[in-house]
């Protein structure tokens, strides 16, 4: 396989500006003899938003999805080159894998708390990965937790009640809660707005930017105008190759791939 | 440049693109009339000119409405976005070079009959340059070729030139009979507009060069125009 990134601009400013937080070189996922991303290389930086783009089946959310070891549910799922996380190769078989998640947290497209209380959703990884000292503790981490999802107001007197009795996005914001309170370094985001609606997007969108100052956020959508609000980088996908990585800014102005300027001016057949 | 999956924002598009190219030539036919009134001192037709720019307003607050319009609908991104962003400046320098036309046929009023025609050779010459110059910075736009587009903008500096020696040729005629300053002064004026068309052509080229590279032009236009700088007292000594 020949096929080159292109990178607009050559060295992308927010990849030259921050630091690497997950380095993936010559990745390859296979489900079964089916090649599903082909020597794929981006480096994606900490404390930024980076979007991924593309039609489905471009293999943006598989790639996603090996970025915390996701697909190894899926037995048929092989990965081959390497994923960097902070230096450590993460498909290294001394890699703990439920440690490697607590710290690449994610949030999926459809909100799926679990069928428990409010204060119980966001307490349960803390819990399960010992990270609250005393109840005392706990109590603040899932206070704390449910502040920087923005959720606390609208939830601080009913925290006894079910998380599923939410609105959708706030069912969401649940979810982000969870996932930052076990103080993971990554937030992985597979379309997280799609069943939201405009309100509620706009929302979750604002988080982000807040979320971003303290994690690496990468988020896989649909939507080109919320990649293009939200993030730092885009990286634009078509058949499990990897066309266009740059500036969010210059994506979407002046892209220089073809492929990439069909795509996000919907000209795509 | 293949289709859009939504066959409307094609049309949109494409109309926002025959909107400004019918712009563009009622701008050519005004500056062609306003020059051939002023040099045949045709008041009716000046009067023409003068009657017919509100046609060329309207029609540019009409592409621009329109080019919001798709703006709110469509979100076009990249080279569709700059190809909207480009035809609203596009619009303002045609709607410009409309008043300028009208500005060059008003002074057909001012100027009597009896001035000699050597006095209006020189602005002949400029308003056939600028004219072509403008039919070639439109027929660039509608092909999108930037290369055709740099032809224009490098050779504004023709316009500047020639304005340059109209500028000392009037001057001369002035000082030579102050019977002529009247007539003079206002020719000056009508070259100034004409240069300045000029300057709103090059406007479009820089714009067409944006629409099809993606980012803006750095290098400074090669300019010619020294009337501004050049002290009265030394036109004659060189």
């Amino acid at each position: 396989m020949s096929f080159k990134t292109v990178f607009t601009p050559a060295i992308p400013a927010i990849i030259a500006a921050n630091a690497p937080k997950i380095v993936a070189q010559d990745v390859n996922v296979y489900y079964g003899e089916k090649s599903a991303i082909k020597e794929l290389s981006i480096t994606i930086p900490d404390k930024a938003v980076s979007a991924f783009i593309g039609p489905s089946g471009c293999g943006k959310s598989t790639f996603l999805r090996s970025i915390n070891r996701m697909n190894d549910t899926i037995p048929s799922c092989r990965v081959t080159g390497k994923i960097a996380f902070d230096g450590m190769d993460i498909y290294d078989r001394a890699v703990d894998v439920v440690e490697l998640r607590a710290r690449i947290g994610m949030v999926f497209q459809k909100p799926n708390p679990f069928p428990k209380s409010i204060f119980e959703n966001v307490a349960y990884g803390v819990r399960i990965h010992g990270l609250a000292k005393d109840k005392v503790d706990l109590e603040r981490i899932v206070t704390e937790s449910l502040q920087r999802a923005s959720l606390w107001d609208e939830v601080k007197d009913r925290l006894a009640h079910a998380g599923t009795g939410l609105s959708g996005g706030q069912q969401q914001r649940l979810c982000i809660a969870r996932a930052i309170a076990v103080n993971p370094e990554v937030i992985l985001m597979d379309e997280p707005c799609s069943a939201l609606d405009p309100i509620a997007t706009a929302r979750i969108e604002e988080l982000i930017s807040d979320l971003k100052q303290n994690f690496c956020i990468v988020i896989v959508t649909h939507s080109m105008q919320q990649a293009a609000r939200v993030s730092d980088l885009t990286a634009f996908f078509h058949l499990g190759t990897l066309v266009e990585v740059g500036d969010t800014d210059a994506v979407f102005t002046n892209p220089q791939e073809k492929r990439t300027q069909d795509y996000i001016t919907g000209r795509f057949g | 440049m293949s289709d859009h999956i939504v066959k409307a924002y094609d049309s949109d598009l494409a109309q926002l693109k025959s909107m400004l190219s019918e712009m563009g030539g009622m701008a050519e036919e005004q500056l062609a009339k306003a020059i051939d009134a002023l040099i045949r001192r045709d008041l009716k037709l000046a009067d023409s000119v003068i009657a017919a720019d509100q046609l060329l307003d309207a029609k540019e607050i009409e592409v621009e409405e329109r080019a919001v319009l798709t703006i709110a609908k469509r979100q076009p991104m990249a080279q569709d976005l700059r190809n909207v962003m480009v035809t609203i400046r596009i619009a303002a320098d045609i709607e410009r070079i409309g008043d300028l036309a009208k500005n060059i046929a008003k002074r057909s009023h001012a100027i009597y009959d009896g001035i000699p025609q050597r006095l209006t050779k020189g602005l002949e010459r400029m308003g056939q340059l600028s004219q072509a110059q403008l039919k070639l910075v439109l027929d660039a736009f509608a092909s999108s070729d930037a290369d055709k587009a740099m032809d224009v903008w490098r050779h504004d500096e023709d316009i500047d030139a020639l304005y340059n020696s109209i500028f000392r040729e009037l001057l001369t005629y002035m000082m030579e009979d102050p019977r002529m300053i009247g007539a003079c002064t206002h020719l000056l004026f009508a070259t100034k507009n004409i240069e300045r068309i000029g300057d709103h052509a090059t406007n479009i080229a820089e714009n067409i060069y944006y629409l099809v590279h993606g980012y803006m032009l750095k290098e400074q236009r090669p300019k010619n125009d020294k009337t501004s700088v050049t002290p009265f007292s030394s036109l004659n000594n060189d």
